[in-house]
């Protein structure tokens, strides 16, 4: 059985870029409700007692949707802080100025990803088996463990991500995601 | 709009005040919803289409060879032509049953409206991620109740069910979400209290007659 993981701050940490409405919704109902999804749809089937990065890899349909999402959104909330490193050191900052030319330019580039994938879905900063470092876009629950690369960073562009804060305006929300982004978790994510 | 040029499309007007549907879908979502999302499905569209080509095509029947056109095309297209016929199937004196010839066939393909309509609700419902629930009539003059990702249509070719729409539920959550938030099924309820059937009828007779 999985169960949902908490929050690892409180629920008004991230004001006001984002807000403990949309966190309170995001984690208790939507975050739950993926949890108890997939715990329901597994039992039975050849996935009952699988763990996720099992069921990103192989699973389809409702089993995956659910089962992924779990993933993204304890990824998505566990690099958060309310007193964030804002910029890379050490390795991954060469990494991503050796891929993207510099910081600046690889938060373009990621905005741009997040703001132009149509639809529900995540962006993503991945790390390719060669090392390389690549900006994906992943429609609804899909996730770049499937196509074997490393998630390193991901920013949610569900709209219930966002809605509550500042509707249609998705670019403002990716803006904001900047704020509250703490790149010592995705630094260690990269060393990992 | 379908038998329009798409260069000459103009931005459809909304048949009704924003609050007019209170207090089932609100004020608020309604202006965001028509003025923000809609209106910027018109403008990337018009965009998208500008020097392709495409915008000297009748819009129908751009619609039934989409999948050559680009994704900007497919997606801000549908997003102009879906939201069109979601605000002309809904009215402040909506709800109840449909009539006539509609309820027969309704009654015939489904079993009777309550089955046609835990049927919709199902498929709008289940609908992962962002897209549509709809009603349409197909190729053999059937009714079926389908749903499409995204913003594409059951007109586009691109469509596992294909068949011309007369009646669509917008499961984007930007269509619930300030009012229900993760309450889909909530909105699907309340959504049956604005349905327009006259409307619904009429588009039927349109297919049929």
């Amino acid at each position: 059985m999985f169960e949902l993981p908490q929050l690892p701050y409180a629920y008004d940490a991230l004001e006001p870029y984002i807000t403990k409405k949309t966190l309170e919704f995001h984690h208790d109902k939507h975050h739950q409700a993926y949890v108890d999804k997939v715990n329901g749809l597994v039992k039975g089937t050849g996935f009952e007692g699988a763990g996720l990065e099992t069921i990103i890899q192989k699973a389809d349909g409702g089993i995956f949707n659910n089962g992924a999402q779990v993933w993204n959104h304890t990824f998505y909330f566990d690099q958060f802080s309310n007193n964030p490193a804002t910029a890379p050191e050490g390795n991954l900052a060469e990494a991503i100025n050796r891929d993207f030319g510099d910081f600046e330019k690889f938060r373009e580039a990621f905005a741009n990803a997040a703001a132009t994938l149509f639809g529900s879905g995540w962006a993503w900063l991945a790390a390719n088996t060669d090392g390389s470092l690549e900006i994906v876009q992943t429609s609804n629950a899909a996730n770049p463990l499937r196509d074997g690369k490393k998630p390193l960073l991901t920013c949610d562009v569900w709209e219930h991500a966002y809605y509550l804060d500042v509707q249609n305006k998705r670019p403002a929300y990716v803006g904001n995601f900047w704020k509250v982004l703490d790149w010592k978790v995705i630094e260690k994510r990269f060393s990992n | 709009m379908l038998n329009t040029v798409v260069k000459d499309i103009k931005f459809p007007e909304l048949p009704y005040a924003f609050n007019a549907l209170e207090p089932y879908i609100d004020a608020q979502t309604m202006e965001i919803h028509y003025t923000k999302h809609h209106k910027a499905y018109y403008d990337k569209f018009q965009a998208a289409v500008k020097g392709t080509g495409f915008e000297n095509m009748v819009f129908g029947d751009l619609l039934k060879q989409i999948s050559k056109s680009p994704a900007g095309v497919r997606n801000n297209g549908g997003g102009l032509l879906n939201h069109d016929l979601f605000w002309n199937v809904m009215s402040n004196d909506g709800g109840g049953e449909p009539t006539g010839d509609l309820a027969n066939t309704i009654n015939n393909a489904f079993g009777s409206f309550e089955k046609f309509k835990e049927a919709f609700g199902s498929a709008a419902a289940t609908r992962f991620g962002s897209g549509w629930a709809w009603l349409i009539v197909d190729g053999s003059g059937n009714l079926k109740v389908t749903s499409t990702p995204n913003q594409d249509s059951p007109l586009m070719d691109v469509a596992e069910q294909r068949g011309t729409p007369i009646l669509c539920l917008d499961v984007w959550e930007h269509a619930y979400y300030l009012k229900y938030q993760n309450r889909r099924p909530d909105y699907i309820g309340a959504w049956w209290n604005v349905v327009d059937w006259k409307v619904v009828g009429r588009n039927f007779s349109k297919v049929n007659g």
